[in-house]
């Protein structure tokens, strides 16, 4: 049933063979597959179920085993989120740092300032001590949880309860705050409650597609890949691109006959308040629809009033007509999709901007059908469990922890009292966190899969807070990251593919990803540590039972699935045995829904209902909570809202001393802190360090020339790395976020590359997710290079075209190992795929 | 109306007391980056209030010789204090003074009514909507800070 199999170098060639398609027809299927070399498909032990942890997307996927080892990586077919495909981060970067010498094997504990191994019983007693000592003086409050976007659903659950009902404290979140945070709280603003209203399927039924802030061809290249099939077949959408670098999407947007808009940093709510005015001045409103489900229109109506687009045009930089051309597409398309990431979650007023893209959909009733939808995008594989199950310091199952109902259903289900659970303010989010680690208030930070002295705000700050001797610090990853080397205590955890868990992917559909090796040395599930420290410390319920009583990742999974009946994000109808089929399933999934739901909000039935919501909301601007009362009185009951706000300056905005905008960003080739992606050599070298874009307008004056090395300074902190001069806004300075000092290329400098020493401590106030995009900086030159800098050339970090010939003198990106890929002749059926269900095929 | 103009006065001073203290605050606590730049937002709102009202209080004149009002005055902060249960006291410092902006502005609403002075009615009832909103605020930054300043903190 296959066609042909070609095989390509992913790296040069990222998004792969193509496969354009006309509108409203099924995404055809491509199985794409990556072998380490000197391993053919016939020496494969067994695949292994799983899906893809390199990025959100979610992309179901078998695990290659041979003698015990991963030695690659195949797409599955039949699953709904890929059809079969890969990216290249996932293709090269799935397997090779599981075999990497560099491994945490044993514990370590810090003796004498040092970190030295030990054994578990060891360092969980050490840990154990510190907990129950501070417990004792200080009580819960003392302990704060820091995880991931990186863990499974069951070990989120686990911790969850362990924190919520075993200790009580509520000091947890991942760094899932830095960012997704601002997607749920989007959700939960507009609808009442998180979770994806959209879906993928939605990209073959729309006729426009606005990306906002989303450089989706190097943040989810599978779903940019689904896209790319559609702008290249028959009856393609138009795309809109708001993005101040001029992207493979902006390109795309122009050959689509749509519009790239590239508004100044930190002014995104300024455009979106002048898209929703456009639609009130031509009456692109669904009327009826809107008086029926909807609340808010007139205030939303009054806020939006002063963005003219000319009024627009001065705060962002952009031409007015072409605002007024996007906000046509948006007035005259009968389905658009709208995707929204880190351009506008990392960057000033995130929750309204995000909010603002809701309103839109609202005005003209363009949700919860296929292609007219949402897609608030996550950055990490697995956070949208960290948002389910509550180790982001929500209440698990969405629910409001100012709805005391709600928090004895939980007291309940777990046998606590119901004052054991933390519910009398707003969970503590991560930047205050690291606030009360930093004063010693916190005296226990438990920080795991995550590298918060690369990843956070203002890293010096963060350094110095894990370091220092006022709060015990237990890390917990497969390696000594640049966090790990600052702890009290280094837990050496199994990661994907050598320990079982499930994940749910951005549009909600849920993953079962199963062991295929042992872990290396000690090395235990991160389930298993949490369960070991949940022993050790003895946590009971109000019969003397322990708070976690399941053993294995099954009976975590069942546990959780319990706990969110009759909530929107409804897991009763799904189980391991279930998860063992073709394809990923997206919740809710019950008797009502038995084989899960493509989209929500098709009966434009939203969960705002006072008694049923996950938030009674918030101000935009201040952060401010609103009452049970004061929404009781807005009776929304099951109307979305439709919230606004004014558009203000930046917190930091550029001055004589810092004339620059500093703006923090991602390379399709790396993932995160590189934990994973750096020891995978195909990727690596396409991207082995640091460098910083600017405008060719901007460099020239400057004295800077391609490869140059340059010190790019802001109020906090400085990275010396090498100049790209490249298609960045004039008046902005783009650097990667990924490069802490760990050097796997034994470089000569790593330790002045990383990016966030630059970015301040500063965070939405609704999200609480801290602002990557909007610090001031100047640059300098230091010194010239010996060649081009290190970035990518077929990424938004291409040379600037024309730019003193640059484009000629930097190699093109490549270099990558073979992978294989097929295109099926016959597409698989796919349950839910409105494709297949309008042309009558349903008998899959 | 020479109690009315105290009252606009009054609504005047204790705006700018208001924003005073809120920009205090944001300095004393700049550490803690929400309070610094939601403290600078909110004092800005208390400055427009003033803004807004100026043209009412060049009709009315303010009147500075009316005793009893004059106990309802309270002074700004100057200083702000330590740490996190410092913080905790002087967001309830903050609130008090905008308990008293708000009641401020429910009183002369009344008084513009009664007057049908629209101009002075718009004025209070605006300014009084964002002070509910700095109350607001005020308040579920003190409920966030509460536990760890009354319970843990050193």
């Amino acid at each position: 049933m296959s066609t042909n199999s070609t095989t390509s170098d992913r790296v040069a060639k990222v998004f792969g063979e193509p496969t354009p398609h006309r509108r409203g027809t099924v995404w055809p299927a491509r199985v794409d597959q990556y072998l380490d070399e000197g391993i053919d498909e016939r020496d494969v032990d067994r695949w292994v179920q799983s899906a893809c942890l390199l990025c959100s997307n979610g992309c179901g996927a078998d695990i290659a085993v041979k003698d015990g080892r991963m030695v690659g990586i195949r797409g599955r077919a039949g699953d709904t989120v890929s059809h079969g495909r890969l990216g290249p981060k996932g293709l090269y970067g799935s397997t090779p740092w599981a075999s990497s010498p560099d491994r945490l094997t044993r514990p370590l504990v810090r003796e004498d300032g040092r970190l030295v191994e030990t054994d578990w019983d060891t360092a969980m007693g050490r840990i154990v001590e510190v907990s129950k000592r501070l417990l004792a003086e200080k009580g819960p409050l003392s302990h704060g949880f820091y995880t991931s976007g990186q863990l499974f659903l069951e070990e989120y659950y686990t911790l969850a309860v362990i924190g919520k009902a075993g200790l009580g404290t509520p000091h947890m979140d991942g760094n899932t705050r830095l960012c997704t945070a601002t997607s749920a709280a989007a959700f939960k603003e507009s609808f009442g409650a998180d979770g994806q209203p959209g879906s993928y399927t939605d990209i073959e039924h729309c006729d426009a597609i606005f990306l906002y802030g989303h450089n989706m061809p190097e943040t989810q290249t599978v779903l940019w890949t689904r896209i790319l099939d559609r702008t290249r077949g028959e009856d393609p959408p138009r795309i809109v691109c708001v993005d101040p670098r001029r992207t493979a999407v902006a390109e795309e947007a122009l050959r689509t006959g749509g519009v790239h808009l590239a508004p100044r940093v930190g002014t995104n709510l300024a455009l979106m308040n002048g898209l929703v005015r456009e639609l009130f001045v031509h009456d692109w409103i669904t009327h009826e629809w809107v008086a029926e489900h909807t609340v808010g229109v007139d205030k939303l109506r009054e806020t939006v009033e002063p963005y003219t687009p000319e009024h627009v045009a001065d705060i962002c930089g952009i031409d007015p007509d072409d605002l007024r051309s996007a906000a046509r597409i948006f007035g005259e398309s009968e389905n658009v999709l709208s995707t929204v990431l880190q351009g506008f979650y990392q960057s000033h007023q995130a929750t309204a901007s995000s909010v603002a893209v809701h309103n839109l959909h609202l005005l003209r009733g363009m949700i919860g059908r296929p292609g007219a939808g949402v897609l608030q995008m996550n950055g990490q594989p697995t956070a949208q469990n960290n948002r389910e199950c509550g180790a982001d310091g929500d209440l698990p199952g969405f629910r409001n922890w100012d709805n005391l109902d709600h928090v004895r259903q939980l007291a309940d289900a777990w046998n606590v009292d119901v004052m054991t659970i933390p519910h009398w303010a707003p969970p503590t989010h991560a930047m205050q966190i690291m606030s009360y680690a930093e004063t010693g208030s916190i005296g226990f930070l438990w920080i795991s899969a995550t590298n918060p002295a690369v990843s956070m705000p203002e890293s010096a700050r963060i350094r110095k807070i894990l370091a220092g001797d006022q709060c015990f610090t237990v890390v917990q990853d497969l390696f000594l990251t640049e966090t790990a080397e600052l702890a009290d205590v280094v837990l050496p955890a199994a990661g994907w593919g050598e320990k079982t868990g499930c994940f749910t992917n951005v549009n909600r559909v849920v993953h079962l990803s199963e062991q295929a090796v042992e872990p290396p040395g000690e090395a235990r599930s991160d389930l298993d540590i949490f369960l070991m420290y949940a022993d050790a410390m003895g946590f009971t319920d109000r019969d003397g039972a322990p708070v976690v009583p399941w053993r294995t990742p099954e009976e975590a999974f069942d546990a959780w699935a319990a706990v969110t009946a009759g909530r929107p994000v409804d897991y009763t109808g799904l189980s391991y045995a279930k998860l063992r089929g073709p394809s990923g399933i997206p919740w809710p999934v019950n008797a009502e829904h038995p084989d899960g739901t493509d989209r929500l909000y098709a009966d434009a039935i939203f969960p705002t209902d006072t008694d049923y919501c996950e938030t009674y909301g918030h101000d935009l601007i201040t952060g401010g909570t609103v009452s049970e009362q004061e929404h009781r009185a807005m009776a929304p009951a099951g109307r979305a809202y439709l919230k606004g706000a004014p558009y203000t300056p930046a917190h930091e905005t550029p001055s004589d001393e810092y004339p620059l905008l500093f703006t923090t960003g991602r390379t399709v080739f790396q993932f995160h802190t590189r934990t994973k992606t750096g020891r995978a050599r195909s990727l690596d070298q396409a991207a082995p360090d640091a460098w910083v874009e600017l405008s060719p307008a901007d460099a020239g004056p400057l004295g800077i020339s391609e490869g140059d090395w340059v010190r790019v300074e802001s109020p906090r902190g400085a990275i010396e790395v090498r100049a790209r001069i490249g298609r960045v806004m004039q008046g902005a300075v783009f650097a990667p976020f990924h490069y802490g000092h760990w050097n796997p290329d034994d470089l000569v400098d790593a330790e002045h590359r990383t990016a966030n020493e630059l970015t301040m401590t500063v965070w939405d106030p609704v999200s609480k997710q801290p602002s990557f995009k909007t610090a001031a900086c100047r640059v300098t030159r230091l010194r010239a290079g010996d060649g081009p800098a290190p970035a990518p050339t077929n990424t938004a970090s291409a040379p600037a075209s024309g730019a003193n010939d640059v484009e000629a003198r930097v190699p093109a990106t490549g270099g990558g190992s073979a992978t294989s890929s097929r295109v099926l002749a016959e597409t698989p059926g796919y349950a839910l795929d409105p494709s297949q269900i309008e042309s009558g095929r349903e008998d899959h | 109306m020479p109690h009315l103009s105290t009252y606009v006065a009054l609504a005047d001073h204790s705006e700018q007391t208001l924003a005073d203290s809120l920009r205090a605050v944001a300095e004393g606590h700049a550490r803690q980056a929400d309070v610094f730049h939601t403290c600078n937002t909110l004092a800005g709102w208390s400055d427009q209030h003033r803004q807004d009202l100026a043209p009412v209080v060049e009709r009315y004149g303010e009147q500075e010789d009316v005793d009893e009002p004059e106990r309802l005055r309270a002074d700004a902060l100057t200083s702000t204090r330590e740490g996190e249960i410092g913080l905790l006291r002087d967001l309830q410092d903050l609130h008090l003074l905008a308990t008293l902006v708000h009641s401020t502005w429910t009183v002369i609403a009344q008084g513009a009514q009664g007057l049908r002075d629209q101009q002075l009615l718009d004025v209070a009832t605006s300014s009084r909507e964002e002070t509910t909103r700095q109350l607001t605020w005020l308040t579920t930054r003190m409920k966030q800070a509460a536990p760890q300043a009354l319970i843990v903190a050193p």
